[in-house]
């Protein structure tokens, strides 16, 4: 078995309303180094199986998981035994 | 002609959809529950506005994968009229029959009231009882209805003229003002205004019913024959 943690975030050139907000929020309690945040998802799938899961899991990004028109995914397998 | 409104879990501008066609444009409609649907039977689709399955993961992504799409996709490929509307027209976009995809609204507040539109294209089957360049108004209740593209796309879209309607004050943040857009073979319309509410006179606005009238109209012109 594996685990997989996946974390969806909106593309550069997409403007993240949430994001700019909460940057706000951190300069408001006076965190004066922060130059930006963007907001995301975060997902955990296990697989029954290590083999093929990058293949597997870029499969499912695609086509279900995130929105290749406006999101960029990445992901980490961590095997369970 | 004979409508399908197609109605997912979630769906909850079915009936008005369904009432806008039988009662008042007086054609044939049914509500087809989204795992039962023979779309073989219909001459046009209707996908609803709502929430269907919660807006889980992305709005419309859920229904997007479901049972049904497959004989929707057959439906838009045989050049049958499809029109989403609202959670429908997201359910296009994350098919990947309309370009593009919708992001919440630019100032992150759920929307609801009446816009004022321009209709930018009427040689479709979707809008050809309105005037180019007419403006009219429907209602908007979404929160994810600001639609985005890429400069690329947004430039296709203007070449090929499936621009349907704009707002005049993009009360959303969408890209170019876009309220809603046809695919490239014109059969299928998207858009975030609710026509269906919008299709009686002693309700306050009938603006939306043209559209309903254009695709009974093209049908009629293509299917009937007056000898």
């Amino acid at each position: 078995m594996c685990k997989v943690n996946i974390y969806i975030t909106l593309k550069e050139a997409v403007l993240d309303p949430q994001g700019k907000v909460i940057s706000q929020s951190l300069k408001d309690l006076e965190y004066d180094g922060v130059r930006d945040v963007r907001t995301g998802k975060y997902l955990q799938v296990e697989l029954a199986d290590r083999e093929n899961a990058e293949k597997k899991i870029e499969d499912m990004c695609n086509r279900l998981l995130a929105n290749p028109v406006i999101e960029d995914y990445t992901y980490t397998i961590e095997e369970v035994v | 002609m004979k409508f399908a409104v197609i109605v997912f879990p979630g769906s909850n501008c079915d009936e008005d959809m369904y009432h806008a066609v039988s009662e008042v444009l007086q054609e044939e409609a049914e509500m087809v529950w989204f795992e039962e649907a023979d779309l073989d039977k219909y001459d046009g689709v209707l996908l609803p506005g709502g929430f269907s399955y919660g807006d889980y993961l992305r709005s419309g992504a859920v229904a997007s994968v479901s049972k049904v799409i497959a004989q929707v996709r057959e439906f838009i490929a045989a050049g049958k009229p499809v029109l989403g509307v609202c959670n429908g027209f997201q359910v296009l976009l994350e098919m990947g029959e309309l370009p593009g995809a919708m992001l919440k609204n630019r100032d992150l507040k759920f929307i609801c009231r009446e816009e004022s539109l321009t209709v930018e294209q009427t040689d479709t089957m979707f809008t050809s009882r309105y005037e180019e360049g007419e403006t009219i108004s429907l209602p908007v209740a979404h929160g994810e209805g600001n639609y985005y593209c890429d400069e690329a796309v947004l430039e296709k879209l203007r070449e090929n003229r499936q621009i349907a309607f704009t707002y005049k004050n993009n009360p959303n943040g969408s890209t170019g003002n876009i309220a809603g857009i046809t695919n490239e073979a014109g059969n299928v319309l998207g858009m975030m205004p609710h026509p269906e509410r919008a299709v009686e006179e002693l309700l306050g606005n009938d603006d939306g019913l043209r559209i309903f009238e254009s695709i009974l109209t093209h049908w009629r012109d293509v299917h009937v024959v007056n000898n």
